[in-house]
Protein backbone atom coordinates (compact mmCIF):
# COMPACT_ATOMS: atom_id res chain seq x y z
CA UNK A 1 0.00 0.00 0.00
CA UNK A 2 1.57 3.39 -0.88
CA UNK A 3 1.99 6.17 1.30
CA UNK A 4 -1.28 7.85 -0.02
CA UNK A 5 -3.35 4.86 0.18
CA UNK A 6 -1.97 5.01 4.04
CA UNK A 7 -2.72 8.54 4.70
CA UNK A 8 -6.17 8.66 2.85
CA UNK A 9 -7.01 5.34 4.77
CA UNK A 10 -6.25 7.13 8.35
CA UNK A 11 -7.41 10.09 7.34
CA UNK A 12 -10.99 7.84 6.68
CA UNK A 13 -10.65 6.44 9.83
CA UNK A 14 -10.33 10.44 11.50
CA UNK A 15 -13.55 11.36 9.47
CA UNK A 16 -15.66 8.52 11.12
CA UNK A 17 -14.60 9.12 14.06
CA UNK A 18 -14.29 13.14 14.37
CA UNK A 19 -16.69 14.44 11.94
CA UNK A 20 -16.36 18.25 10.04
CA UNK A 21 -17.43 20.81 11.92
CA UNK A 22 -21.30 21.22 10.63
CA UNK A 23 -22.82 23.62 12.14
CA UNK A 24 -20.37 26.64 11.82
CA UNK A 25 -23.38 29.36 12.01
CA UNK A 26 -22.68 31.58 14.89
CA UNK A 27 -26.31 32.03 16.62
CA UNK A 28 -26.37 35.52 18.44
CA UNK A 29 -24.66 38.39 18.50
CA UNK A 30 -21.52 38.48 20.92
CA UNK A 31 -21.44 42.53 20.79
CA UNK A 32 -22.81 42.76 24.14
CA UNK A 33 -20.54 40.28 25.48
CA UNK A 34 -17.79 41.92 24.13
CA UNK A 35 -18.89 45.28 25.64
CA UNK A 36 -19.12 43.42 29.34
CA UNK A 37 -15.18 41.98 28.72
CA UNK A 38 -14.23 46.21 27.42
CA UNK A 39 -15.88 47.36 30.85
CA UNK A 40 -14.46 44.99 33.24
CA UNK A 41 -10.80 45.15 31.55
CA UNK A 42 -8.46 46.62 34.37
CA UNK A 43 -7.39 50.40 33.87
CA UNK A 44 -3.71 50.15 32.65
CA UNK A 45 -1.72 49.91 35.72
CA UNK A 46 0.39 53.21 36.64
CA UNK A 47 3.98 52.69 35.62
CA UNK A 48 7.09 54.07 37.04
CA UNK A 49 10.41 53.29 35.45
CA UNK A 50 12.99 51.42 37.49
CA UNK A 51 15.20 54.08 36.98
CA UNK A 52 12.90 56.26 38.74
CA UNK A 53 12.80 54.00 41.80
CA UNK A 54 16.26 53.58 41.51
CA UNK A 55 16.57 57.85 41.97
CA UNK A 56 14.18 58.37 44.71
CA UNK A 57 16.38 55.37 46.47
CA UNK A 58 19.43 57.42 46.25
CA UNK A 59 17.83 60.61 47.41
CA UNK A 60 16.01 58.99 50.64
CA UNK A 61 19.46 57.69 51.40
CA UNK A 62 20.89 61.24 50.95
CA UNK A 63 18.43 63.16 53.06
CA UNK A 64 18.55 60.26 55.84
CA UNK A 65 22.75 60.13 55.93
CA UNK A 66 23.14 63.90 55.37
CA UNK A 67 20.84 65.87 56.77
CA UNK A 68 22.55 68.81 56.46
CA UNK A 69 21.41 68.55 52.68
CA UNK A 70 17.89 69.25 53.33
CA UNK A 71 18.14 72.69 53.68
CA UNK A 72 20.18 72.60 50.13
CA UNK A 73 17.60 70.83 48.52
CA UNK A 74 14.98 72.99 49.64
CA UNK A 75 16.64 76.08 48.62
CA UNK A 76 17.29 74.72 45.10
CA UNK A 77 13.68 73.62 44.90
CA UNK B 1 -11.77 58.90 8.20
CA UNK B 2 -11.96 55.54 7.02
CA UNK B 3 -13.16 52.89 9.57
CA UNK B 4 -9.50 51.00 9.70
CA UNK B 5 -8.19 54.25 10.18
CA UNK B 6 -10.81 55.14 12.85
CA UNK B 7 -10.10 51.60 14.77
CA UNK B 8 -6.14 51.95 14.71
CA UNK B 9 -6.79 55.27 16.42
CA UNK B 10 -8.82 53.90 19.13
CA UNK B 11 -12.46 55.13 18.14
CA UNK B 12 -14.87 52.29 20.10
CA UNK B 13 -17.93 52.63 17.50
CA UNK B 14 -15.19 52.14 14.56
CA UNK B 15 -14.34 48.88 16.80
CA UNK B 16 -17.84 48.00 17.24
CA UNK B 17 -18.42 48.10 12.94
CA UNK B 18 -15.86 45.81 12.59
CA UNK B 19 -16.69 43.73 15.13
CA UNK B 20 -20.07 43.01 13.81
CA UNK B 21 -19.13 42.53 10.33
CA UNK B 22 -16.77 39.94 11.36
CA UNK B 23 -18.01 38.26 14.38
CA UNK B 24 -19.42 35.49 12.44
CA UNK B 25 -16.35 34.76 10.15
CA UNK B 26 -14.01 34.77 13.51
CA UNK B 27 -16.45 32.40 15.18
CA UNK B 28 -16.71 29.84 12.37
CA UNK B 29 -13.31 29.39 11.84
CA UNK B 30 -12.77 29.12 15.43
CA UNK B 31 -15.66 26.40 16.35
CA UNK B 32 -13.80 24.92 13.33
CA UNK B 33 -11.42 24.16 15.37
CA UNK B 34 -12.02 23.90 19.01
CA UNK B 35 -15.67 21.99 17.98
CA UNK B 36 -17.67 23.60 21.44
CA UNK B 37 -19.83 26.41 20.21
CA UNK B 38 -19.73 27.64 23.66
CA UNK B 39 -15.91 27.61 23.38
CA UNK B 40 -15.90 28.89 20.17
CA UNK B 41 -18.28 31.87 21.58
CA UNK B 42 -15.74 32.89 24.42
CA UNK B 43 -12.72 32.42 21.80
CA UNK B 44 -14.57 34.86 19.94
CA UNK B 45 -14.99 37.72 22.59
CA UNK B 46 -10.83 36.89 23.25
CA UNK B 47 -10.16 37.58 19.42
CA UNK B 48 -11.55 40.85 19.44
CA UNK B 49 -10.23 41.74 22.80
CA UNK B 50 -6.62 40.81 21.56
CA UNK B 51 -7.16 42.75 18.15
CA UNK B 52 -8.56 45.60 20.07
CA UNK B 53 -5.76 45.55 22.46
CA UNK B 54 -2.83 45.65 19.42
CA UNK B 55 -5.54 48.40 17.65
CA UNK B 56 -2.38 50.93 17.31
CA UNK B 57 -0.21 48.36 15.46
CA UNK B 58 -2.53 47.53 13.09
CA UNK B 59 -1.39 49.19 9.34
CA UNK B 60 -5.34 50.53 8.19
CA UNK B 61 -4.02 49.92 4.82
CA UNK B 62 -3.91 46.04 5.74
CA UNK B 63 -6.39 43.28 5.24
CA UNK B 64 -8.07 43.23 8.51
CA UNK B 65 -9.63 39.70 7.52
CA UNK B 66 -6.45 38.26 7.54
CA UNK B 67 -5.17 39.87 10.29
CA UNK B 68 -8.05 38.72 12.78
CA UNK B 69 -8.37 35.36 11.46
CA UNK B 70 -4.89 34.80 12.33
CA UNK B 71 -5.32 36.41 15.84
CA UNK B 72 -8.25 34.21 16.58
CA UNK B 73 -5.94 31.11 15.42
CA UNK B 74 -3.53 31.79 17.70
CA UNK B 75 -6.15 31.75 20.20
CA UNK B 76 -7.64 28.77 19.49
CA UNK B 77 -3.99 27.19 19.15
CA UNK B 78 -3.46 28.98 22.90
CA UNK B 79 -6.93 27.25 24.05
CA UNK B 80 -5.64 23.68 22.41
CA UNK B 81 -2.44 23.96 24.50
CA UNK B 82 -4.24 24.77 27.74
CA UNK B 83 -7.05 22.26 27.73
CA UNK B 84 -5.57 19.46 26.51
CA UNK B 85 -5.44 17.36 29.54
CA UNK B 86 -8.31 19.09 30.77
CA UNK B 87 -11.05 18.93 28.25
CA UNK B 88 -10.06 17.39 24.98
CA UNK B 89 -12.80 17.02 22.67
CA UNK B 90 -16.37 17.19 23.83
CA UNK B 91 -18.30 13.75 24.62
CA UNK B 92 -21.35 14.49 22.67
CA UNK B 93 -19.14 15.79 19.16
CA UNK B 94 -20.81 14.14 16.52
CA UNK B 95 -19.57 11.03 14.26
CA UNK B 96 -19.93 11.82 10.80
CA UNK B 97 -23.57 11.24 9.49
CA UNK B 98 -21.76 8.49 7.05
CA UNK B 99 -20.18 6.75 9.66
CA UNK B 100 -18.76 3.12 8.35
CA UNK B 101 -20.66 0.80 10.44
CA UNK B 102 -18.04 -1.77 10.57
CA UNK B 103 -15.86 0.84 12.62
CA UNK B 104 -17.41 0.26 16.34
CA UNK B 105 -18.10 3.17 18.57
CA UNK B 106 -15.09 1.87 20.97
CA UNK B 107 -12.68 2.31 17.74
CA UNK B 108 -14.08 5.43 17.18
CA UNK B 109 -13.57 6.18 20.57
CA UNK B 110 -10.08 5.39 20.66
CA UNK B 111 -9.45 7.27 17.67
CA UNK B 112 -10.57 10.72 18.77
CA UNK B 113 -8.61 10.13 22.22
CA UNK B 114 -5.94 9.58 20.22
CA UNK B 115 -6.37 12.36 18.55
CA UNK B 116 -7.12 14.83 21.16
CA UNK B 117 -3.33 13.63 22.55
CA UNK B 118 -1.57 15.51 19.71
CA UNK B 119 0.77 18.36 20.82
CA UNK B 120 -1.76 21.43 20.23
CA UNK B 121 0.18 22.74 17.08
CA UNK B 122 -0.20 19.41 15.20
CA UNK B 123 -3.67 18.91 16.12
CA UNK B 124 -4.91 22.57 14.77
CA UNK B 125 -3.27 21.67 11.21
CA UNK B 126 -4.70 18.37 11.35
CA UNK B 127 -8.52 18.93 12.27
CA UNK B 128 -8.19 22.14 9.51
CA UNK B 129 -6.80 19.75 6.66
CA UNK B 130 -7.53 16.36 7.65
CA UNK B 131 -11.01 16.69 8.91
CA UNK B 132 -12.23 20.18 7.63
CA UNK B 133 -10.13 19.89 4.56
CA UNK B 134 -8.93 23.52 4.43
CA UNK B 135 -6.74 24.07 1.48
CA UNK B 136 -3.08 23.83 2.42
CA UNK B 137 -2.44 27.53 2.09
CA UNK B 138 -5.68 29.15 4.09
CA UNK B 139 -3.80 26.89 7.10
CA UNK B 140 -0.64 28.02 6.41
CA UNK B 141 -2.10 32.25 6.17
CA UNK B 142 -4.24 31.64 9.22
CA UNK B 143 -1.17 29.91 11.21
CA UNK B 144 1.50 32.54 10.39
CA UNK B 145 3.67 29.67 8.84
CA UNK B 146 4.61 28.46 5.47
CA UNK B 147 2.81 26.40 3.38
CA UNK B 148 6.06 23.63 3.83
CA UNK B 149 5.47 23.66 7.44
CA UNK B 150 1.73 23.17 7.40
CA UNK B 151 2.67 20.01 5.34
CA UNK B 152 5.27 19.18 7.79
CA UNK B 153 3.00 19.11 10.41
CA UNK B 154 0.04 17.50 8.77
CA UNK B 155 2.72 14.64 8.13
CA UNK B 156 4.12 14.78 11.48
CA UNK B 157 0.49 14.25 12.89
CA UNK B 158 -0.63 11.64 10.89
CA UNK B 159 2.89 9.75 11.93
CA UNK B 160 2.07 9.60 15.66
CA UNK B 161 -1.38 9.51 15.17
CA UNK B 162 -0.94 5.82 13.51
CA UNK B 163 1.80 5.36 16.09
CA UNK B 164 -0.94 5.89 18.50
CA UNK B 165 -3.73 3.85 17.12
CA UNK B 166 -0.99 0.62 16.68
CA UNK B 167 0.15 0.68 20.47
CA UNK B 168 -3.64 0.91 20.88
CA UNK B 169 -3.74 -2.00 19.31
CA UNK B 170 -5.87 -0.75 16.16
CA UNK B 171 -3.76 -1.42 12.88
CA UNK B 172 -3.13 0.96 10.36
CA UNK B 173 -0.90 0.26 7.80
CA UNK B 174 2.29 2.08 7.95
CA UNK B 175 4.65 2.85 5.19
Amino acid sequence: MSSAENNKELKNLLKQAVAPAQDSELRRDLWPQMLRKLEEAPAPAFHVPWFDWALAAVLCAVLVFFPGSIPALLYHL
Amino acid sequence: MELLERFASGDLEAFEALFRQHQKEVYSWVVRIVRDSGIAEDLTVETFWRIYKSRSRFDPAGNFRAWARRIATNAALDHLRHSRRETGLPDDLPCANDADPTIRRETRDRIRGAFQELPAKYRLVATLALIEEEPYNNIAEAAGISVALVKIRVFRAVRMLRKKLNSLGLEVSAK
